[in-house]
């Protein structure tokens, strides 16, 4: 099952639907990765709204996803850890999602923005991009 | 139906024991929260069954009168050092290592008993 990237100016946009096996995971970060230098993204917002159980591995999955895409410059947030998702996280112990997390799209969206702004740097060389 | 043994051979069983353990919680009786915290701990132990054990068995049942059971059997190489098993980032595959100190946290009760390349049998309960 791949995962659907979807470019929103300076911005991808990718929604978590199902668990993840390993190797969908893996396509999963390359495709990212791929779409992250074609486009030069400055940022991802991972969205797990349809994730209803999260367990370690698909935490880590995660997690894995975000250090790479920072790797790359890109910044990240996820959002919509159901809170039933997220209580289970916190009981597991460990700061299991180690990634800004916000409540829907369109504060991920927002909270980009501000953190891409905030840089300034690369931000603004990319003026050919726009949201 | 307060038995279900479901056989853990590959990475989608793990997904159908999460929601078959979730249902069975919400049928016992469960507030929402543990029923979200029993799934949780039975996505741990079948993925174990999964990567650590080359695949087994887990039952989901109805413990006495007031409880839910997820026993693992499998009959993988074991678990040598039980109690390095349940600490906290202790990994034999390169995992996070968080799983079975997970399972301890979400679940009330925790019992472990491995004979090595022999077979292994992990019971996790929950009180209503
Ligand atoms: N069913 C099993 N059979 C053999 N070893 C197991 C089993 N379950 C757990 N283990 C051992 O216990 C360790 C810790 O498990 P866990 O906390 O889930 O971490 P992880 O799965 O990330 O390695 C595993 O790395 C493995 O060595
Ligand atoms: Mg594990």
């Amino acid at each position: 099952m791949k995962v659907p990237i979807i470019r929103l100016g300076k911005v991808l946009l990718v929604s978590i639907q199902v668990d993840l096996t390993d190797a969908a995971a893996l396509q999963f970060q390359e495709d990212l990765i791929n779409r992250i230098s074609e486009t030069e993204a400055l940022g991802v917002a991972i969205d797990i709204t349809s994730l209803d159980v999260v367990d370690s591995y698909m935490a880590r999955v995660i997690n894995d996803t975000a250090s790479m895409a920072r790797l790359l410059g890109a910044e990240v947030v996820i959002s919509g850890v159901q809170p039933f998702v997220a209580l289970a996280l916190v009981e597991m112990g460990r700061e299991l999602i180690n990634v800004d997390c916000v409540f829907n799209l369109e504060q991920a969206l927002k909270k980009l923005e501000v953190s891409i702004a905030a840089r300034g740097d690369r931000g603004g060389n990319r003026d050919t991009y726009e949201w | 139906m307060s038995v279900l043994h479901l056989s853990i051979r590959n990475e989608s069983d793990i997904s159908e024991a999460v929601r078959q353990s979730r249902a069975m919680a919400g049928r016992l009786g469960f507030s929402t929260t543990s029923a979200y915290y029993i799934a949780t701990a039975a996505s741990e132990l079948a993925a174990n069954l999964w990567i650590h054990a080359g695949g087994g068995m887990i039952t989901l049942q109805r413990h006495g009168a007031r409880g839910m059971e997820l026993m693992t059997v499998d009959n993988g190489p074991g678990i040598a050092d039980i109690d390095k098993a349940l600490e906290e980032g202790f990994s034999t595959a390169n995992g996070l290592g968080c799983g079975l100190p997970g399972v301890k946290r979400l679940m009330d009760e925790l019992d472990i008993a491995s004979y090595p390349g022999v077979r292994t049998e992990i019971k996790a309960r929950k009180w209503l």
